[in-house]
């Protein structure tokens, strides 16, 4: 019995908050953030040089073969930075489901550059009605003679406009459990991107378009319904990491600013209403954070449990995380609702993701549904 | 990361789930049992249960061995808790001995304390009770004023305690007083143990709000103490009481409680119906639960990594200090989600014939608030998070 990281895990997660605290500070962040594409070529090649973008991928794709934990670490850290850009939709999501149902071919074409940094790819899931059960779909993937036929519409692509390509949901028949996973190139025929305006700036969205896109056999994933529902697990563990490192980091900077914001002659920091407010959020994050690990842990480990844990730590650190924001910006005063002050990049992220692969009320109803009530 | 348990270990739980099965007495005490007043026959029934489960071997298993412990880690431990979890043991009558003054004791007693104590906390043949709260020292406990002055090799103690919880059924009380009134507050408290039988003390009663006898007025007037009941030294009392602050609102927020309560509720809403339906297919109530249930498991997780890091030998960090409040907070909504499953019937005093749950939640409603007030107000440990963990400046 042992509920703590490994050592490796502790470096892991001592040399991305330097590396994050050198190359991917708030300014740069900004900087990032407001530019067009929402991404540093610069920050991702780096980033590829240390390995990142394959940490969950196969050794025999040129990953590091680590697990969801390890990359719960990590993406923890990126949430700490408000880190923008693909890398958490690509390598902690694109490349799980690569990893799981995808064959030699599929993966030598697209894991493989997607470890090295070569290629990102991006999760096209909900659609207009943005529901997650493979019944609120209107994309079908019809069998074809070379392959299957996919149209549709999806909604809220994260990062379509860099990815080298798509892993889309779509219906394969009339059943409940009738959902497919494609792999289609960024490049393919009949893909349209549109892009979205986000509410969070350190994320881009795109509406993308398939409309007769032909995917060969290949591209089929491996795995059904049982692999979608894992994808989803997937997504909601990376994005309760990264919700956890955000909400460590708006706690940070309040309590920061309360030891050195004078009012009434002394620091904002010994008024009782900052202290408390500040300790609700510590009281709420611990917790959660061992919450995040669990889930990440069962997800690897405890297949029996893995779906309901992650329902469970992406409920609670999304809810967490917005929590935390509001009342750190709230700590901040009137600087605080400022566009010059960077703390907006981080209220606004939590709330992107609160929605992103199913919002907490979402997640709550899946607990109750898996703990048989 | 590894939560799989050794094969020893499953064993070992496989036993103490025997052991708990033949063993739970199958009347006169609940499962659970709150009720404070403790009737000579309840109390006695209490300590032959404690003096069973030690006798077992299942109680307090990573003390040393020369003191009635296993010296097994604190998995053992764990998996004890979590085995009288499922079966609904009765409580511990001796909780307060086994778990806030025994360790204060192991850490800070001298070997002549620890072997004239440490043993019958765990036969029950002592039941401690904690003198430290005064009518006026609640929250500011550092300006407690009962006195003890030396005379000879004793301590001659005057003054007042109240809110002390088991006075009335104690054997021991351990107890902070001032030694020295001229010294910083901080510096003139002594952490002594004085023996409740003792000429002078006066015990009285006082009823809470859930009509029970729980906790006491305790009066001094000139009780002798022997000088050899000092633990630690003279005026450096503060930090052996808050050695036992620190177990007691590990103790207070302790998720066995928090889990055998969560079960529960779950059981009374799968039961209870509303609109024709069970209240678990209510669409609001659901997320209610499930809201709970993650709570629950999330300091489920963050104790198992509070025991990795003491297994470990290292220090918690700020995750520590949340546990008395987060723990008790909990406890107190998920009481007060269960009244709101009941419906009217939580209008009900615990013993009316048409009560639910045979009056557990109304009670348990309350009692979990007294909770959230003892050991230390949820703003004293706001206070605590935000000075010591985050160190914001004191406000003083
Ligand atoms: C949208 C917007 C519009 C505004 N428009 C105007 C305007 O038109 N005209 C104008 O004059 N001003 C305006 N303001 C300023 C506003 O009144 C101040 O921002 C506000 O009074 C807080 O002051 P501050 O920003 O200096 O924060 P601070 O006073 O530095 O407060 C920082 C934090 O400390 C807390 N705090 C401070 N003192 C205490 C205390 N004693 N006890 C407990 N907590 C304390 C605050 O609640 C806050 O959380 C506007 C602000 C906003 C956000
Ligand atoms: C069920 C129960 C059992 C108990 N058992 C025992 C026992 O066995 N032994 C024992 O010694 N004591 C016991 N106590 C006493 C308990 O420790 C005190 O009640 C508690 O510490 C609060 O002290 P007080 O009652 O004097 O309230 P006060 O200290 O007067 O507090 C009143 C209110 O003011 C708030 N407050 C006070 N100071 C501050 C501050 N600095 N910042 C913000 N808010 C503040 C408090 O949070 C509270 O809301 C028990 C209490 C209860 C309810």
């Amino acid at each position: 019995m042992d509920f703590g990281l490994s050592e490796e895990q502790e470096q892991l997660r001592e040399s991305a908050r330097h590396f994050l605290a050198g190359e991917c500070p708030a300014r740069k962040m900004r900087e990032i953030a407001l530019d067009a594409a929402g991404l540093s070529p610069e920050l991702e090649r780096k980033m590829a040089q240390l390995g990142w973008p394959g940490l969950i991928v196969p050794e025999r794709f040129g990953g590091a073969g680590l697990g969801m934990l390890d990359m719960a670490v990590l993406l923890e850290e990126c949430g700490y930075a408000a880190m923008p850009g693909p890398f958490l939709f690509s390598s902690a999501i694109a490349a799980y489901a690569l990893a799981a149902g995808g064959g030699d071919e599929i993966n030598t074409r697209w894991l493989r550059p997607l470890a090295s940094g070569d290629a990102t790819g991006a999760v096209a899931i909900v659609e207009a009605n943005d529901g997650l059960a493979p019944s609120d779909f209107a994309a079908t993937a019809r069998t074809a003679p070379a392959g299957a036929v996919i149209n549709g519409m999806k909604m809220f692509v994260p990062y379509a406009q860099s990815a080298s390509f798509f892993i889309v949901a779509a219906r394969t028949g009339a059943g409940a459990r009738d959902v497919g996973l494609f792999v289609v190139p960024a490049n393919a025929a009949g893909v349209k991107i549109r892009p979205l305006k986000a509410l969070d700036l350190t994320r881009r969205l795109a509406l993308v378009e398939f409309d007769g896109v032909l995917a060969p056999p290949e591209a089929q994933l491996r795995g059904g319904a049982d692999l979608y529902e894992r994808v989803l697990s997937a997504g909601a563990i990376a994005i309760a990491a990264d919700s956890i490192g955000g909400a460590q980091r708006v706690l940070d900077m309040a309590v920061e600013y309360a030891k050195v914001r004078e009012q009434f002659g002394k620091p904002i920091g010994s008024f009782q209403a900052i202290k408390h407010a500040a300790a609700e959020i510590v009281a709420d994050l611990e917790p959660a954070r061992a919450l995040v690990w669990y889930a990440a842990y069962a997800f690897d480990a405890l297949p029996r449990d893995a779906a309901r844990a992650a329902a469970m730590a992406k409920a609670r650190a999304c809810d967490v995380y917005s929590r935390a924001a509001g009342k750190a910006v709230l700590m901040h005063g009137g600087i605080g609702f400022t566009w010059e002050h960077d703390i907006h990049f981080w209220f606004k992220r939590a709330r992107l993701n609160e929605s992103l692969f199913g919002a907490p009320p979402y997640h709550r109803e899946r607990v109750a549904a898996l703990g048989g009530y | 990361m590894d939560l799989n348990y050794t094969p020893e270990e499953e064993a070992f739980r496989r036993q103490v789930r025997n052991w708990l099965d033949e063993n739970i007495p199958t009347s006169g005490l609940r499962g659970f049992d709150r009720n404070a007043d403790r009737d000579k026959s309840t109390l006695e029934k209490m300590k032959i249960w404690q003096r069973r489960v030690h006798q077992a071997g299942y109680l307090a298993l990573s003390w040393p061995k020369e003191y009635g412990g296993q010296a097994m880690d604190p998995v053992r431990q764990s998996i004890v808790n979590e085995e009288m979890v499922r079966t609904r043991a009765p409580a511990l009558i001796g909780a307060m001995g086994i778990s806030m003054v025994g360790p204060t004791l192991i850490t800070w007693g001298n070997d002549e304390q620890k072997a004239r104590y440490l043993p019958k906390i765990l036969t029950a043949e002592e039941i401690w009770c904690q003198g430290y709260s005064e009518p006026g020292s609640g929250s500011d406990l550092a300006s407690l004023r009962t006195r003890a002055e030396i005379v000879g090799d004793e301590f001659v103690v005057n003054g007042q305690k109240v809110w002390t919880s088991n006075a009335h059924f104690a054997d021991m009380m351990f107890c902070l007083v001032r030694t020295d009134p001229d010294a910083p507050k901080h510096r003139g408290i002594s952490y002594i143990l004085i023996d409740m039988k003792s000429p002078g003390i006066t015990v009285k009663p006082l009823v809470q709000m859930t009509g029970d006898r729980g906790f006491n007025e305790v009066f001094f007037d000139n009780v002798r103490v022997p000088r050899r009941n000092l633990v630690g030294k003279l005026n450096e009392g503060w930090m052996v009481a808050n050695a036992t602050l620190f177990h007691e609102r590990n103790m207070l927020g302790s998720t066995t409680t928090t889990q055998m309560l969560f079960n529960r509720l779950k059981t009374l809403a799968a039961a209870t119906m509303r609109g024709g339906r069970p209240l678990t297919e209510d669409p609001v109530f659901r997320q209610r639960l499930a809201d709970l249930e993650i709570r629950v498991e999330a300091t489920k997780y963050h104790m198992l990594r509070q025991l990795t890091d003491s297994i470990r030998g290292r220090n918690p960090g700020l995750g520590a200090w949340v546990n008395k409040l987060v723990g008790t907070e909990l406890n107190h909504d998920l009481a007060t989600a269960a009244m709101e499953a009941m419906g009217d019937y939580a209008m009900l005093a615990r013993d009316d014939g048409h009560a639910m749950d045979r009056g557990f939640w109304p009670y348990e409603w309350m009692f979990t608030l007294g909770l959230v007030i003892g050991g230390g107000t949820s703003h004293i440990q706001k206070n605590i998070i935000a000075e010591r963990g985050l160190k914001l400046p004191k406000s003083r």
